[in-house]
């Protein structure tokens, strides 16, 4: 079993889970879109409540944003600072 | 100790893809010094050091604000400052008011304003060359489980032994409730900290891989969205979630 422990394979497994891991980006992607086009039709429809819109969308996709911000975090723990390379 | 306080590095790599270890080195959090205390050994790392200088500046601008408050003239035409001291006032009490109402805003409207100006300053703190203090897990925290114990807090305050029993309000759903109260905390500090980290390693590779002939101006760009843009979004969304997870607890 040491041979398979050795630090280039580790490093180059490391390297492929955290490409795995930010295949999560899809999911806050198509989620902030959908925010997106749902405030776009809020404001066509009510240009008077921009500013309201405007506010609401952009909290709501920042709370989106964060499983996505967890994979990054995933990501970045794998690459930068992994206790097993 | 120069290459943490700048992106670019002390020497600015000429080119050559370095390895890894070199640009976690450039991007991450590095210690100028440790000391010993109670047995154990505390590191002074870029964190505390921006931290300082935050704190410093931050109260340099709040004692000239106090003295342009005191020597503006209330009947005549306001000057530029204090027109920007009005704005950033004006806006922390009308989020606190319209979103913790009328009653309650007032006494959190300090702590708000503070956590704005905080958390705003540090997020854009990157464009000055420091290292963002918050792209420091143990910043985040810190911020967070203020929150966590002000939302505890006015709980027992408000809704007395309500606040426990809610708890158990369908018995089944008791171990959801109870993770979803614990993980409030952590999902606000990791949402603040991630996206203030991706805009730090996103900078720190760009400086450290690129030829440096090819960094002119355009990184400006970049700066703008990963520091202004993102930092000013995530301060306003921070303070949002604990006037919301604050006012939760008014309700009778």
């Amino acid at each position: 079993m040491d041979g398979i422990f050795n630090k280039e394979f580790v490093q180059g497994c490391s390297a492929l889970g955290a490409g795995i891991a930010m295949i999560a980006g899809l999911g806050p992607g198509i989620g902030q879109g959908i925010a997106a086009g749902q405030g776009a039709a809020a404001v066509g429809r009510n240009p008077g409540a921009r500013g309201t819109v405007m506010g609401t969308m952009i909290l709501g996709q920042a709370i989106a944003e964060t499983t996505g911000l967890y994979s990054l975090i995933v990501a970045i723990l794998l690459i930068f600072v992994n206790p097993w390379a | 100790m120069f290459s943490v306080l700048s992106p670019r590095g002390a020497a600015g790599l000429p080119g050559a893809v370095t390895r890894s270890n070199d640009i976690g080195e450039k991007i991450g959090i590095n210690e100028f010094a440790s000391v010993e205390l109670f047995g154990h050994k505390f590191l002074i790392t870029s964190t505390h050091v921006a931290l300082l200088i935050l704190v410093i500046a931050i109260s340099v601008l709040a004692i000239l604000a106090n003295r342009i408050i005191r020597k503006s003239d209330p009947y005549g035409k306001p000057g530029i400052c204090m027109t920007i001291i009005e704005v950033i006032i004006g806006f922390t009490d009308s989020t606190t008011m319209s979103n913790m109402g009328e009653k309650h805003g007032g006494k959190f409207r300090n702590y708000i304003g503070t956590l704005l100006l905080f958390i705003f300053f540090s997020n854009i703190s990157g464009v000055f060359g420091l290292r963002p203090p918050t792209a420091d897990y143990g910043v985040t925290f810190g911020l967070a489980m203020i929150t966590f114990f002000l939302i505890h807090y006015n709980g027992f305050k408000y809704q007395k032994m309500k606040h426990i029993t809610g708890l158990f309000d369908p018995i089944p759903l008791t171990p959801i409730n109870i993770i979803g109260e614990i993980s409030t905390p952590i999902s606000m500090s990791l949402r603040l900290f991630g996206n203030v980290l991706c805009g730090t390693v996103i900078m720190g590779l760009l400086y450290n891989l690129l030829p440096q002939f090819l960094l002119v101006l355009w990184p400006g760009a970049l700066h703008v969205y990963f520091d202004l843009f993102s930092g000013a979004i995530q301060a306003y969304v921070f303070t949002m979630l604990t006037m919301v997870f604050i006012s939760k607890t008014f309700e009778e």
